[in-house]
């Protein structure tokens, strides 16, 4: 089965690195909230697993070297994945817009809200 | 006896692996969809943060990190296989599933002690997404484990071999699909 | 179904004759064989029964809306709920019983390996796999009609929170079962989709170029790789649905934190581009009806390609224009407006293409062509009516009316009705060897089609007059329940009623022909396409010889040749 692209790659590639790569950057990613930086900590946490996914899929998937249409099956998937989130975040994600109000899950945010301070004022 | 059909290459990349990716993509939407929809609500319920403030972040990592290194056992079967090694691919296959026991483990503990505080399935929408995400991902870990079982049986006899990069592949998706549900549901709080 | 057997064995006995090898048993050979044509078979009986009971279903509560409250012949009295789970029920089978296993899984099983020259599909086991989910996912329905609180009732959408709780639904039993019956029909569809694509992409003869496909070929592989895009999300949307009902998590409910629209957007992010799903093959079986019985050329094989893929990528822009009322954000009712009213343009240029492949054509007016230029012709005022549903202003006022419902099924009977007519009839030669009766053919047609037209026209002006859909009974609504919209119901129920009998004559055609009609012989038709070169039935394993690939399917009438057709595998 080892297509002859592959077969040269394949030998080479040292996948003990690949890897001990890959838990410095899980390392990172559990670190990241300590620093206490909203921003950064969206940045370590969904950064690096586009990182360590990119890096699981080229090197242990093969996709590296694998010819290019199942990559574009892949990536077609990836895309209308975030086609969808588009089309459905607008209602979803938001509780108001123009002329619209969701005022059920406005009312569970703020019941919840509340509910999470005064817990928190009791301890 | 395989038909002539299953022979054939036309693409250039051998039958199996061809279906693989197809079966890879159609998962991609299925967690895709699943996903999409956590991140909407997570991004407009702020109350979400506070529920997932009671999630173990060392559980998840743990289990990430079995899960890192059970892909790479998976890609050194692979690679056993490559060179005409079935018993060697056997062995790594088995490593692989042992990865795969050691995160069901992991999880069960887990989420007995997050029943038993009261968060359960039908506490709130996020807990709702938190059990069918990991628990659909379980699943897949379970399907995954169950056919290495069957390759790495077949293996050792250096039987089909091909099927070792192709479970492999999949346990790579399966993988990477717990790369991204390790920060959505563990870090981000 | 026994009878059916008889007829299949018969038929597969004239195919093996020149064999010698020991016949496997019934169970081996119609239950648990892997061949790709017995398979097809399968998948095609299933959706024919099944569309009898949709059809069944279709009478008894067409018959409530044109004598509400009598009681109906052969049914009994109605209750309101029970109206609401034949609606649903009729909803859920044809598009998924019946559309989609006749036009995908049939006519994909018996033709991809036929038409791209090859013994079978790449994975034949799976492929018996994926007809034993399907098989099990038909019981699953079936058995829903029968439990306590009968079917479930919520339309075949399923919109939370009337889906979701059994509180509303008044199903606990029926709404699970049908939820689970849908998802093992999404599993049967995957694993098949899968198998077609892979097959397709990779099992083509030697010499098939991409252009030598044949079109039907291309728009079955299209619209499953279309289908395996767009049911994911579904699919955990499902998960998610059955997980409220059963368990009652909190997905679909706002007071916990969930969103009841997101179920809505997730089922027509698939139910959308099943539309196409479904239209891809129909119109690629009236492409290749068309070719062969106007003996011209496929005016345009790449322009027909082009906008099918057009069509398939524009098809995942447009789903919530279904949505328009449901409290959507009006700024996406704008986007989803502008790209449904886009889609209209390949769609249009692909009825184009075909007119201009008859143009000049000597037609032969034999049964299937009737049906493929029914299908233009029938399709065209499904998708003009589209129109005004896609822009939402008018949307607005048109939502959920009859209007909507005649739109849909101009769209819907064309494709899963006429359209395989078209296919059945035109492929009949090939899969049992036997001719079909012309005459009775034409009367079906016939009689089919003006009933279909008596059916659905009338409903077009009530839905305009602002009858709304899933009422039981209009009587106590002063403004619809006026004679002249009373009697436009009647007429629609005549119809319906009209399109079942004429199907006795196509039952009759059917299994009358597998025993007496004339013996087909390899080409009828004259046509020009890889399967047409086998012995009818074909044998197990199809060809005797691998064929190879010289030119494209649509050779016809090219000057300079004696004959008017030039089959794919002959040499210069």
């Amino acid at each position: 089965m080892s297509a002859s692209p592959e077969a040269a790659d394949g030998h080479h590639t040292n996948y003990v690195k690949i890897w001990a790569i890959l838990l410095v950057l899980l390392v990172i990613s559990v670190l990241g909230p300590l620093l206490g930086h909203r921003t950064l900590t969206l940045v370590t946490a969904f950064g690096i697993a586009g990182v360590k996914a990119y890096i699981v899929a080229a090197h242990f998937m093969h996709l590296k070297t694998e010819l290019k249409i199942a990559s574009y099956i892949l990536v077609t998937m990836v895309a209308l994945m975030v086609l969808l989130f588009m089309g459905v975040s607008p209602d979803v994600m938001k509780h108001d817009g123009r002329n619209w109000n969701n005022d059920a899950a406005k009312a569970e945010t703020h019941r919840a809200e509340s509910a999470h301070s005064a817990a928190g004022a009791e301890h | 006896m395989k038909p002539i059909a299953t022979t054939r290459s036309a693409t250039g990349i051998p039958t199996g692996r061809l279906a693989l990716w197809w079966v890879v993509g159609s998962e991609i939407v299925i967690f895709g969809g699943l996903l999409a929809s956590y991140i909407m609500h997570r991004i407009g319920h702020p109350e979400f943060g506070d529920y997932a403030a009671h999630t173990n972040t060392w559980a998840g990592a743990l289990n990430t990190f079995v899960l890192l290194t059970s892909s790479l056992f998976a890609v050194l079967a692979h690679q056993a296989a490559e060179k005409g090694d079935g018993r060697k691919a056997h062995r790594f296959l088995w490593y692989t599933i042992g990865g795969a026991v050691t995160f069901l483990v992991v999880k069960g503990f887990e989420w007995t002690h997050e029943i038993h505080q009261g968060y359960t399935i039908t506490a709130n929408a996020f807990w709702s997404f938190y059990y069918t995400a990991a628990g659909l991902h379980g699943l897949h870990v379970i399907a995954g484990a169950i056919v290495m079982g069957v390759v790495a049986h077949k293996a050792k006899r250096n039987e089909e071999l091909q099927r070792v990069e192709l479970v492999g592949i999949y346990w790579h998706f399966v993988d990477i699909v717990w790369i991204f549900l390790f920060p959505l549901l563990y870090i981000a709080k | 179904m026994a009878s059916t057997a008889d007829h299949a064995d018969h038929a597969d006995h004239a195919g093996d004759a020149g064999h010698a090898h020991h016949e496997p048993g019934f169970v081996k050979k119609y239950l648990w064989s892997t061949d790709h044509k017995m398979i097809a078979m399968q998948y095609l009986f299933t959706g024919m029964v099944m569309a009898l009971i949709g059809g069944y279903f279709a009478y008894a509560f067409r018959m409530q809306m044109a004598f509400p409250g009598q009681h109906v012949p052969g049914f009994g009295f109605m209750a309101p709920g029970e109206y609401n789970g034949l609606v649903t029920s009729h909803g859920t089978i044809m598009i998924f019983w019946v559309a989609m296993p006749v036009l995908l899984a049939a006519f994909g099983n018996f033709l991809i390996p036929l038409m791209i020259g090859c013994d079978d599909m790449v994975f034949p086991r799976l492929n018996r796999l994926s007809y034993q989910i399907f098989l099990i996912s038909a019981v699953v329905l079936v058995a829903s009609f029968f439990v306590h609180g009968g079917p479930f009732g919520g339309a075949w959408t399923a919109y939370p929170p009337l889906s979701a709780k059994a509180e509303y639904n008044l199903t606990p039993l029926g709404a699970t079962l049908w939820l689970v019956a849908v998802a093992l029909e999404f599993v049967a569809f995957l694993l098949g989709g899968i198998n077609f694509v892979t097959t397709a992409m990779n099992a083509r003869a030697p010499g098939m170029r991409m252009w030598d496909i044949p079109i039907v070929i291309w728009m079955i592989v299209l619209a499953s790789i279309m289908f395996m895009a767009s049911v994911g999300p579904l699919v955990a949307g499902a998960a998610m649905l059955l997980f409220d009902q059963t368990l009652g998590t909190a997905f679909y409910d706002p007071a916990r934190g969930g969103d009841p629209i997101l179920w809505q957007h997730l089922f027509w992010f698939f139910g959308h581009p099943e539309v196409y799903v479904v239209l891809l093959p129909a119109l690629g079986i009236v492409a290749e009806v068309m070719t062969v019985f106007a003996r011209k050329k496929l005016f345009a094989y790449k322009t027909v390609l082009y906008t099918a893929i057009a069509t398939g990528i524009l098809g995942f822009f447009v789903w919530a224009h279904h949505q328009f009322i449901a409290g959507i954000d009006p700024r996406m009712a704008n986007v989803f407006t502008v790209t449904t009213v886009l889609i209209s343009v390949p769609i249009g240029e692909m009825c184009f293409v075909y007119i201009a492949t008859l143009y000049g054509g000597s037609i032969r007016l034999t049964t299937p062509m009737l049906w493929a230029l029914a299908f233009l012709a029938e399709f065209l005022i499904g998708g003009v009516t589209g129109i005004f549903l896609g822009a939402s202003g008018s949307d607005i006022y048109l939502h959920d009316t009859y209007f909507v419902l005649a739109h849909f099924h101009y769209t819907f009977f064309p494709i899963a009705i006429i359209a395989v007519f078209a296919g059945i009839t035109y492929w009949y030669p090939k899969m049992f060897g036997r001719m079909l009766n012309e005459t009775l053919g034409k009367i079906h047609f016939w009689i089919t089609i003006v009933g279909f037209n008596m059916a659905f026209i009338p409903l077009f002006i009530c839905g305009a007059a602002g009858d709304h859909r899933r009422i039981y009974d209009y009587s106590s609504f002063p403004d619809l329940a006026k004679p002249y919209l009373q009697n436009l119901r009647i007429l629609a129920t005549v119809g319906t009623i009209v399109i079942l009998f004429g199907q006795i004559f196509f039952l009759i055609n059917f299994f009358r022909s597998l025993r007496g009609g004339p013996v087909a012989g390899p080409n009828p038709w004259r046509a020009n396409t890889l399967e047409w070169t086998v012995p009818s039935p074909p044998p197990h394993g199809n060809f005797a010889v691998m064929p190879t690939v010289y030119r494209g399917p649509y050779e016809y009438s090219v000057p300079g040749r004696e004959e008017d057709f030039w089959p794919q595998n002959l040499p210069d």
